[in-house]
């Protein structure tokens, strides 16, 4: 084993359910085997932190051309036609469906993951542009974000480390 | 296969060093790997944590995984992160004598 301690980076910038997903289970794992992890959220991927949005992450059905009927019980890969992901109603049953299949699998909720990678050591910044577009606060953030800091920043944050764009 | 001889007795370990027969597993052996990975002394609180490892191995054939750990023992994030620091997930199944936990969370 390398005497330098191996470092990621993952930059969130999706705010989608299922796009939060990746780097919590792979920041988790990185932690579990000893890898320094730091994750810096820009653009919607800031709902990941928000204090209330966390609890709120959705999966639209609309435009997901791989989000088929078999999530249903249906067999097979029938699509969901397009026009029916726009119904009313759609993005929140897709969202439970997602939320109930991640549950009966033992994953943790978003903010549980995020819990568990603060206490694991992992190290959370929020993007300054971003935060300041849309108009957020410091204390808008859970616990565990360290603080909102500049691309640049960013930069001398994650030298050396492996960086994965989300 | 490969064999460590760990105080005095022979145990067959994979290339990683993981322990592959967990019977061959005691609890002087324990010590003697934590010291490899780095942990000089194992407390009652690395105990409570080992021998929850032990259990649950006996019971679904595997290493638990972190957060079957802190649900099942009691033990939180931060003591397993504090206790095994640096990569508990693979530290305590190797000072278990058990393999790498399968399983993401």
């Amino acid at each position: 084993m390398a005497d330098e301690t191996r470092k990621i980076a993952f930059i969130c910038s999706k705010g989608n359910l299922d796009m939060a997903y990746p780097a919590l289970i792979m920041g988790w794992a990185a932690l579990g085997n000893g890898i320094d992890v730091t994750i810096f959220f820009t653009f919607w991927g800031m709902d990941m932190i928000n204090k209330a949005r966390i609890d709120h992450l959705e999966v639209p059905p609309i435009a997901n051309t791989s989000m088929k009927m078999n999530m249903m019980g249906v067999p097979g890969y029938i699509g969901i036609p397009q026009f029916m992901g726009g119904l009313p109603g759609m993005t929140p049953f897709a969202t439970k469906l997602m939320n109930d299949k991640m549950k009966g699998l033992g994953v943790p909720t978003v903010r549980e993951y995020m819990e568990m990678l603060v206490d694991a050591g992992a190290k959370l910044y929020a993007c300054k542009m971003s935060v300041d577009m849309f108009g957020l606060k410091k204390e808008d953030f859970i616990d565990g974000v360290q603080d909102i800091v500049t691309a640049g920043d960013f930069m001398d944050l994650t030298e050396g480390a492996q960086v994965i764009f989300i | 296969m490969a064999t460590k001889t760990i105080c005095g007795t022979t145990v067959q370990v994979n290339d990683e060093g993981f322990m592959t027969n967990p019977n061959e597993w005691t609890r002087d052996i324990a010590v003697e790997l934590a010291k490899e990975e780095g942990i000089t002394e194992l407390t009652a609180a690395h105990w409570k944590i080992i021998d929850f490892c032990r259990q649950s191995a006996v019971a679904t054939g595997k290493a638990p995984t972190l957060r079957q750990i802190t649900s099942g023992s009691g033990a939180t994030t931060k003591d397993l992160f504090t206790l095994f620091p640096k990569g508990p997930a693979k530290k305590v199944a190797k000072i278990s004598g058990l393999g790498k936990p399968e399983g993401c969370v």
